[in-house]
């Protein structure tokens, strides 16, 4: 098996990712920014996982997607909110932990 | 009992605190407790005695390693001193000291114990007061039955009676200095009991200085024997050590010269004698148990309990018929018997006396009487306590609280029958007539005089029976006989109650019989038999029984009744000689003045004091003292300028708004990092976890 594909993808994933929440003004894109992220990294830890021949990797990218699934849950209400709040979801309004 | 005679000062203890805090509650107001308490020490003290008598004797009582090496010296000294009688040979069997003893405290390897020590001595004197406080404890509930401290007073009178319990049964000098002192100031608090009339509280006063200075002497006196017996305060060590004769005998003389000051000053002896008779303005019962039975024969035990520092330290065995304690105690019966004869106050007469008879005690240790001074504490105890509570009782009952003898007192003879028995049963004791208590015990103090050579005092002594019987005589007539004066005339005098009558007669019995227990006349020598000398034993001899003496020392106190009896009852002798004879009436007057002793102090020493010494304390004060206050005020204000304005100003506070100004200027930098923008956050989330990442790949390795 070859493992540099399987990294090789992941970092195109995280990349995209971090481009998608640094750089989007959409919330709901930036939250699904996070996703490409995490998920990056679940490709990542299966991949050694199954590299090494262990399962490690495997029960803890599936505690990963749980986790990853509240997160989304608490955040698209967030936005929700924010949506309602202001009928927009555009993030640079959003300032008002300005110090 | 024997092993348990520390519960005997304890009572008393005991019994102050709950006269103190609970006493207020009792329809007695707490006197009802210290007359159970007193009566069961009485009990006791009698138990004790009659198990001394029974202790079995034993040949060896000294208890140190030291032993042998110190009855070698003492006996070599002794054979040497006094011939032939107390032999190199000599074993006598006597009863051991009992010793219980804990520690105090523990200082610098230095064990302190507390503890009590019963041997003869002790016996006979815890017999004795615990008898006479009980008396005068039942007396008081009468004479002070609605005195408004009553409370108060019966507190202190107990407090008083464990002082002595203490003083009599230390085992070491340090806790006499306690006992000895709690009693100073009981007495202070007994004498000023009545402290409204200032003149009670200025007797109270000197009588608690006057001691005072004497204890100066008692605190140099025992310090230098813990020094020189090797840093111990044991009563036997102490003997054992002063008699071996190795210790350094002027620093001995010494030490006992101070302690002979504190003799001085609390047994009244001349030249400090002049708190007793001031003393009397304390309640009579007070002025029965404090200033005639116990306190004042406080130094007398004194002595006695370290005979060997004196026996040692003044070379009593040794020297041609004078020691400064047979010359203090000398001089002390003749000027306080004299002064006795010019006092109108009944109870300064018998202040006198007591003054007078303590310097019997201490004339007599000082000629080597050991038995004759504790044989004569032990008797005068019971006469003179009974004088006084007659005093008392005359007082209560007959003269409406006067004790004036030539104006309130006169005719009394038939108001008060019990009381003038009493009064003039004790009053024979006192001059000394068989075979009543006095004589024997005046009798033994005579005859130790001659027996070791002290022919001076034995005429002091026999004067001073003259002046005794003379001068009791002159009182008994003032204030029994003649025609009533004053409130004896006016207020209906009449005999006093039981609780007054009760102990005046148990006393007068007692002055009957008390000589009998030392009777060399009769062949009875229990006395010296039970209280012997537990550490000096050895150069103590007892002098049995003088026929010449015994008859001369009655022919002394007959002849006084005889002058004084004629002068008075019969009216005989001149009449208004000091109103005649320019030096009768400048010796009268001398007399009266007190040899002006008081005057001597008052001016003389606390004028001195007064005086020059205030003035230049004053000045000191004004210009040394204040100089340097001043000086140092200023130093402290410039101090404090400076301090305020570099140290507070500029370093503190500069220190405080600097952290503040930089806290401000830091947050201001700070606060543009936070715009609130969720995406530049993560940005830097990155960015830090780029720099650390790299970090990581250049250095982990």
């Amino acid at each position: 098996m070859v493992l540099n594909w399987f990294l090789f993808l992941a970092a195109v994933l995280f990349c995209t990712g971090v481009y998608g929440v640094l750089a989007r003004k959409n919330g709901v894109l930036v939250l699904m920014s996070v996703e490409l992220i995490l998920n990056a990294v679940n490709l990542n830890l299966v991949a050694f996982g199954a590299f090494n021949q262990t399962v490690t990797g495997q029960i803890f990218a599936l505690f990963v997607i749980a986790i990853a699934a509240a997160e989304v849950g608490v955040g698209l209400a967030i936005v929700l909110l924010i949506y309602r709040n202001r009928q927009s979801v555009d993030l640079t309004g959003i300032d008002a932990l300005k110090g | 009992m024997l092993d348990h005679a520390w519960i005997i000062p304890l009572i008393p203890v005991v019994s102050f605190f709950l006269i103190l805090f609970f006493g207020k509650r009792f329809p007695s107001k707490g006197a009802s407790i210290g007359c159970v308490a007193l009566g069961i020490c009485f009990a006791l003290s009698l138990v004790l005695g009659a198990q001394w008598i029974g202790r079995d004797k034993t040949i060896e009582p000294l208890h140190h390693a030291t032993a042998q090496q110190v009855r070698a010296a003492e006996s070599g000294r002794a054979s040497s001193a006094q011939g032939g009688e107390a032999g190199g040979e000599k074993v006598e069997m006597k009863r051991a000291p009992v010793v219980h003893e804990t520690t105090w405290f523990q200082t610098g390897g230095i064990k302190i114990k507390a503890g009590v020590l019963i041997d003869g001595l002790s016996v006979a004197l815890l017999v004795v007061v615990s008898t006479i406080s009980l008396l005068v404890h039942i007396f008081s509930t009468e004479y002070l039955r609605d005195d408004r401290r009553k409370t108060h007073y019966f507190a202190a009178l107990s407090l008083f009676t464990s002082g002595m319990f203490i003083l009599v049964t230390s085992s070491n000098t340090l806790q006499m200095i306690f006992g000895w002192e709690l009693m100073g100031l009981c007495s202070f608090m007994l004498i000023g009991h009545w402290w409204e009339d200032k003149n009670n509280s200025n007797a109270a006063l000197k009588a608690f200085f006057t001691t005072r200075t004497g204890d100066i002497g008692l605190l140099v006196g025992i310090s230098m024997l813990f020094g020189l017996a090797h840093n111990t305060f044991d009563i036997g060590r102490i003997n054992s050590l002063a008699m071996s004769g190795r210790l350094d005998q002027g620093l001995l003389t010494v030490a006992a010269a101070a302690l002979l000051l504190a003799v001085i000053g609390k047994s009244a002896q001349f030249p400090l004698h002049t708190w007793l008779p001031d003393a009397m303005a304390g309640p009579t019962p007070v002025s029965a148990l404090i200033h005639a039975a116990t306190m004042v024969v406080a130094g007398v035990f004194l002595i006695s309990r370290l005979y060997g520092v004196f026996w040692q330290g003044f070379h009593i065995g040794t020297a041609n018929g004078f020691t400064p304690v047979a010359i203090v105690g000398g001089v002390t019966i003749i000027i306080a018997a004299a002064l006795a004869f010019v006092q109108s106050d009944i109870k300064k007469v018998l202040a006198y006396s007591t003054v007078s008879q303590l310097g019997y005690m201490v004339m007599a240790l000082g000629v080597g009487g050991w038995t004759a001074a504790v044989f004569h504490l032990f008797t005068h105890a019971f006469f003179k306590a009974c004088l006084f509570l007659g005093a008392g009782s005359v007082a209560h009952s007959g003269s409406h609280h006067s004790f004036d003898m030539k104006e309130d007192m006169g005719g009394l003879k038939k108001h008060m029958p019990i009381t003038y028995a009493t009064f003039v049963i004790a009053s024979l004791a006192l001059a000394g007539i068989i075979p009543f208590a006095g004589f024997w015990s005046k009798d033994e103090i005579l005859v130790s005089a001659h027996a070791n050579g002290y022919n001076t005092f034995l005429w002091v002594g026999l004067v001073g029976a003259l002046m005794t019987a003379a001068y009791m005589t002159r009182c008994i007539y003032l204030t029994f006989h003649g025609e009533a004066r004053g409130a004896a005339a006016h207020h209906h005098p009449h005999e006093s109650p039981l609780p007054i009558t009760g102990p005046l007669v148990f006393l007068a019995v007692l002055s009957v019989v008390a000589g009998f227990v030392q009777a060399p006349m009769l062949h009875i020598e229990a006395f010296a038999n039970i209280v012997e000398p537990a550490y000096v034993s050895s150069v103590v001899n007892h002098s049995g029984f003088n026929g010449g003496l015994a008859l001369a020392g009655l022919i002394a106190a007959f002849a006084g009744i005889g002058i004084a009896g004629g002068y008075y009852f019969r009216n005989l002798g001149p009449r208004g000689l000091t109103s005649r004879n320019g030096a009768a009436r400048a010796g009268y007057t001398f007399l009266v003045n007190k040899y002006y002793l008081d005057d001597i102090y008052t001016d003389g020493v606390v004028g001195s004091i007064k005086g020059p010494i205030a003035r230049a304390a004053y000045w000191i004060n004004q210009n040394v003292i204040d100089g340097v206050l001043n000086g140092a005020a200023a130093l402290a204000i410039m101090l404090g300028r400076f301090t305020y304005d570099i140290v507070d100003q500029r370093i503190v506070d500069g220190a405080v708004n600097g952290l503040g100004l930089s806290a401000e200027a830091g947050g201001g930098a700070l606060r543009t990092v936070q715009t609130g923008k969720v995406q530049q956050y993560a940005a830097i989330l990155f960015g830090a976890l780029i720099v650390f990442a790299v970090a990581l790949w250049r250095f982990a390795k």
